[in-house]
C-alpha cells in the first residue's frame, strides 16, 4: 500500500485532540469556579499559602520554552538541523526544570501538612480542603501533561536526528509544538487562578 | 465498473496477510480487519452482558430470593450496565460498521490515521480488561450501577477503582475513533463527493464523532476525579469535606446524555442506508435527515438535566431542561417521517435487513414517545427510578442500537464475508427476537407506572404477574438471539458463496466494490457525480 501523507489532515487531527484536552480541563475549571463561588473567603486565604515566586518563575520558563519550540520549526524549515535540535533540547530541559520546581513546591506543601486527607487541612475547614484538593489535582494533571509533552518532543528530537523528520516533512514537529503550546496555555490559566487571585 | 458482477481484479482483504495466524489480525492497520476485530470483541462481550441480563430476569421471576442474594444482584446489574453501555453500545456501530464501511462509503482506501485506528482497538481491549478485573479482585464486584453516583461510589468497599479507571480508558478509545472519523470525512472523500452527496451513514458518523470528541473528555475528568476521591480523599463530591454530590451528577450526565446520541445516531444512519435499498427508492428528504442529525447532536448537549429532575435543581432549570428535552423529539420525529415516506410506494424487497429496519422504527417510536413521558416534569416525578425508565431506555438503546446493529450486519454480511446468510433462519431469528423483546420490555412500562422501583432484587406480590411475563419474554428473546448468532457464525464460515458485487441493488459505493473488498477497496478511486440514493 502506498504511503498516504496528508499534512493538513495530520494537523487537523492534532487540533481536534487539543480540543478534547481543553474540554478535559474544562471540567476541572467548572468545579473550581463552583467551589470558589461557594467558598471565596477560604479560597482567598488558602491562595496566600502558595509561593507566587515559584509560580511566576515556572510561567516564564514555560513561555520561553514555547518560544524555542516555535523557533525550532522555523530553524528546521531553513534546513538548520543543528539549531533546531539545540532549540528542542532547550525546550525539553525547561520542561524538566519546571517539573523539578513543581516537585519542590509540592514537597513544601506536603511538609507543612497541606495535602488532601491530611489532619492539618481538615482542621482548617471545607474551603481550604477543596482549594488544596483542586490545587494538587489540577497542577498534578498539568504536570502529567508536561511529562507527556516532554516525551513527545523527545521522540521528535530523535526523529529529526535520524532524518525521519526533515525540512520538507515536519508535520510531527509542528504537532509536538501545538501540543506544547496547549500545555503552556493551560498553565497560563492555572497560574492566576491559584497564585494571583488572592 | 466491470460488466461481470462477480469478477475480481484483486484478492480480497482476507487473503492479504503481512503476518501469519492471529498476527494478521492484531497487527493489521486495514480498517476492514479492525472493524471485524471490534465486531468479534463486541459480540463476545454482548453474549456476557445478555447472560447477565437473563440472570436478572430469572431472579425477578418470583418475589423474594430466587437464584441470587441482593448483593449479587447489585453486582450483576452494575456489570450488565457497564458492559452494555461502555463496551457495546457506545463503540458498537461506529467501531464495527464505521470502521468497515465509512472509508468505502466515501470512496477512500482507509481512514485518515490507520495506526491510530488500531491503537484505539488496543485501548478498547485494555479498558475492557481493566473493567472486568473489578469482578475478580478481593473487594468484590462494584455495586453502584453503571452511573457510579457519588458519594456511594467512593464510600463502597467494592472494587470501584478498576471499574471507573476502565471506563476512563474506554473513553479514550472512543475519542480517538471519533477524531479519526472527523479527519477522514473532511479529508478523504472521493473527488466530486460534496457534503451533500455523502451517504447518510457517514453523515450520522460525522455527527456522532463530534459528540464523542466534545463530550467524552467531561466524563473522563469526572471519572478521574472519582479516582482521586477514592485514592486521596480529595473531597470534590464528598459533602463531609465540602464537596457536592449533585455536581457529580451534572458532570456525569453532561457526557452521558450526549452519549445516548453517540449510540442512536449511527443506528439512525444505518436505517437510512437500509430503507432506500430495500424500497428501491430514493430516500425521502435527504437534506432533512442530515439537518435532523446535526440538530440532534447539537440539542443533545443541553438536556442532561432531565436525568436529575428529582435530584434538586431550581424550578427554572427544571422547566428549561424539560422544554429542551421536548425539542429533541422534533428532529427524531422528522427522521421517522422520512423513513416511512421512503417506504411509501416503494418497490419493497422483503429481506431480513428490511425486517430489522421496520421493527427498528416500531420500537424506536415506542421508546421515543415514552421518553416524552419522562421528559415532562409532572409524570417524571411519578415514574422516576421505576421500571418504566428501564423499559424506556431498553426500547431506545437496545431496541434502537440492537435492531440497527442486527440490520446492519445482515445488510452488509455478503459484502463483508462474500457469503450469504441462511435467510429462513435469519428471518425466524428476527421474529422470535422481536416477539421476545416486546414480551420482555412492554410489561415493564406497566410495572413502572404501578410503582415497581428499579434496581431491587425483590418486589411486592402485586407485581408478580408482570414480572413473570417479562422474564418469560427474556427467555424467548435469548432463544432468538442464539438462533441469529449461530446462523451468522455458521454462514460466515460455510454459507453459500456470494461474490456478487451488488446483491441488493444498492446505490451507495460499497456495492460497486468486490465482495469481500480488496485491500485498497477500489481499483481506482471513483468520481462522484450523483447523489447517493438515486434510483430514478
Amino acid at each position: 500500500m502506498d504511503e498516504h501523507r496528508d499534512d493538513i489532515g495530520s494537523r487537523f487531527g492534532m487540533w481536534l485532540f487539543i480540543f478534547t484536552e481543553l474540554l478535559l480541563f474544562a471540567g476541572l475549571f467548572i468545579v473550581y469556579s463552583v467551589y470558589r463561588y461557594l467558598n471565596w473567603q477560604a479560597f482567598h486565604l488558602a491562595a496566600e499559602e502558595l509561593n507566587t515566586f515559584i509560580g511566576a518563575l515556572n510561567t516564564v520558563l514555560l513561555l520561553a520554552s514555547s518560544a524555542t519550540i516555535a523557533m525550532s520549526i522555523t530553524a528546521l524549515q531553513k534546513k538548520n538541523k543543528t539549531l533546531a535540535l539545540a532549540l528542542l533540547g532547550f525546550t525539553i530541559l525547561v520542561g524538566l526544570v519546571f517539573l523539578v520546581n513543581k516537585y519542590f513546591e509540592w514537597n513544601l506543601k506536603i511538609e507543612h501538612g497541606l495535602y488532601p486527607g491530611s489532619e492539618r487541612l481538615l482542621e482548617y475547614g471545607k474551603g481550604e480542603v477543596l482549594f488544596f484538593g483542586l490545587y494538587f489535582f489540577m497542577t498534578g494533571l498539568h504536570a502529567l501533561h508536561i511529562i507527556v509533552g516532554v516525551a513527545f518532543i523527545g521522540v521528535v528530537f530523535f526523529r529529526i536526528k535520524n532524518d525521519r523528520i526533515t525540512h520538507d516533512n515536519f508535520v510531527h514537529l509542528e504537532n509536538a509544538g501545538l501540543y506544547w503550546h496547549l500545555v503552556d496555555i493551560i498553565w497560563i490559566f492555572l497560574f492566576p487562578l491559584f497564585y494571583l487571585i488572592t | 465498473m466491470t460488466t461481470d458482477n462477480t469478477a475480481r481484479a484483486e484478492p480480497s482483504f482476507f487473503e492479504y496477510k503481512k503476518h501469519k495466524g492471529i498476527l494478521a489480525w492484531i497487527l493489521s492497520t486495514d480498517h476492514k480487519r479492525i472493524g471485524l476485530l471490534y465486531l468479534y470483541s463486541i459480540m463476545t462481550f454482548f453474549i456476557v452482558g445478555a447472560i447477565l441480563g437473563l440472570l436478572m430476569k430469572l431472579e425477578l421471576i418470583a418475589p423474594g430470593k430466587t437464584i441470587m442474594e441482593a448483593k449479587t444482584y447489585n453486582g450483576v446489574f452494575t456489570l450488565h450496565g457497564i458492559i452494555m453501555i461502555f463496551l457495546i453500545v457506545i463503540p458498537g456501530l461506529p467501531a464495527v460498521f464505521g470502521n468497515f464501511m465509512l472509508p468505502i462509503l466515501i470512496g477512500a482506501k482507509d481512514v485518515a490515521f490507520p495506526r491510530l485506528n488500531l491503537l484505539s482497538w488496543y485501548i478498547y481491549i485494555f479498558g475492557a480488561i481493566v473493567v472486568l478485573m473489578s469482578q475478580f479482585m478481593s473487594g468484590g464486584p462494584p455495586d453502584t450501577g453503571w452511573t457510579f453516583y457519588a458519594p456511594y461510589s467512593f464510600k463502597t468497599t467494592t472494587n470501584m477503582l478498576p471499574a471507573v479507571l476502565g471506563a476512563f480508558i474506554l473513553g479514550f478509545s472512543s475519542i480517538l475513533t471519533g477524531l479519526n472519523f472527523i479527519v477522514t470525512i473532511h479529508r478523504m472523500r472521493a473527488p466530486g463527493m460534496t457534503w451533500l452527496k455523502m451517504p447518510l451513514f457517514p453523515w450520522a458518523l460525522y455527527g456522532t464523532a463530534w459528540i464523542q470528541l466534545l463530550a467524552t473528555p467531561i466524563i473522563g475528568i469526572t471519572l478521574l476525579m472519582t479516582v482521586g476521591e477514592r485514592l486521596f480523599n480529595i473531597g470534590f463530591f464528598d459533602p463531609a469535606l465540602g464537596g457536592d454530590p449533585i455536581l457529580y451528577q451534572h458532570l456525569f450526565w453532561i457526557y452521558s446524555h450526549p452519549a445516548v446520541y453517540v449510540m442512536i445516531l449511527p443506528a439512525m444512519g444505518v436505517i437510512s442506508e437500509i430503507l432506500p435499498t430495500f424500497a428501491q427508492k430514493t430516500i425521502f428528504g435527504y437534506k432533512a435527515i442530515i439537518f435532523s442529525t446535526i440538530a440532534i447532536a447539537f440539542v443533545g448537549y443541553f438536556v442532561w438535566g432531565h436525568h436529575m429532575f428529582t435530584s434538586g435543581m431550581s424550578g427554572t432549570a427544571l422547566y428549561v431542561f424539560s422544554i429542551l428535552t421536548f425539542l429533541v423529539a422534533i428532529p427524531s420525529g422528522i427522521k421517522v417521517f422520512n423513513w416511512v415516506s421512503t417506504i411509501y410506494k416503494g418497490s419493497i424487497n422483503l429481506k431480513t435487513p428490511f425486517y430489522w429496519a421496520v421493527s427498528f422504527i416500531f420500537v424506536f417510536m415506542i421508546g421515543g414517545l415514552t421518553g416524552l413521558v419522562l421528559g415532562a416534569l409532572a409524570t417524571n416525578v411519578h415514574v422516576h427510578d421505576t421500571h418504566f425508565v428501564v423499559a424506556h431506555f431498553h426500547f431506545i438503546v437496545f431496541g434502537g442500537v440492537g435492531f440497527a446493529f442486527m440490520g446492519a450486519i445482515h445488510y452488509w454480511f455478503p459484502k463483508m464475508y462474500g457469503r450469504m446468510y441462511d435467510e429462513t433462519w435469519a428471518n425466524m431469528g428476527w421474529l422470535i427476537f422481536f416477539i421476545g423483546f416486546l414480551t420482555l420490555y412492554l410489561p415493564m412500562f406497566y410495572l413502572g407506572i404501578a410503582g415497581m422501583p428499579r434496581r431491587y432484587f425483590d418486589y411486592l406480590p402485586q407485581f408478580h404477574g408482570g414480572n413473570i411475563i417479562s422474564s418469560f419474554g427474556a427467555i424467548i428473546m435469548i432463544t432468538g438471539l442464539l438462533i441469529i448468532i449461530t446462523n451468522l457464525v455458521r454462514s460466515a464460515r460455510m454459507g453459500p458463496i456470494s461474490t456478487e458485487r451488488n446483491p441488493w441493488n444498492g446505490k451507495t459505493l460499497e456495492w460497486t466494490v468486490e465482495s469481500p473488498p480488496s485491500l485498497e477497496n477500489f481499483e481506482e478511486i471513483p468520481v462522484i457525480e450523483k447523489g447517493p440514493y438515486e434510483y430514478e
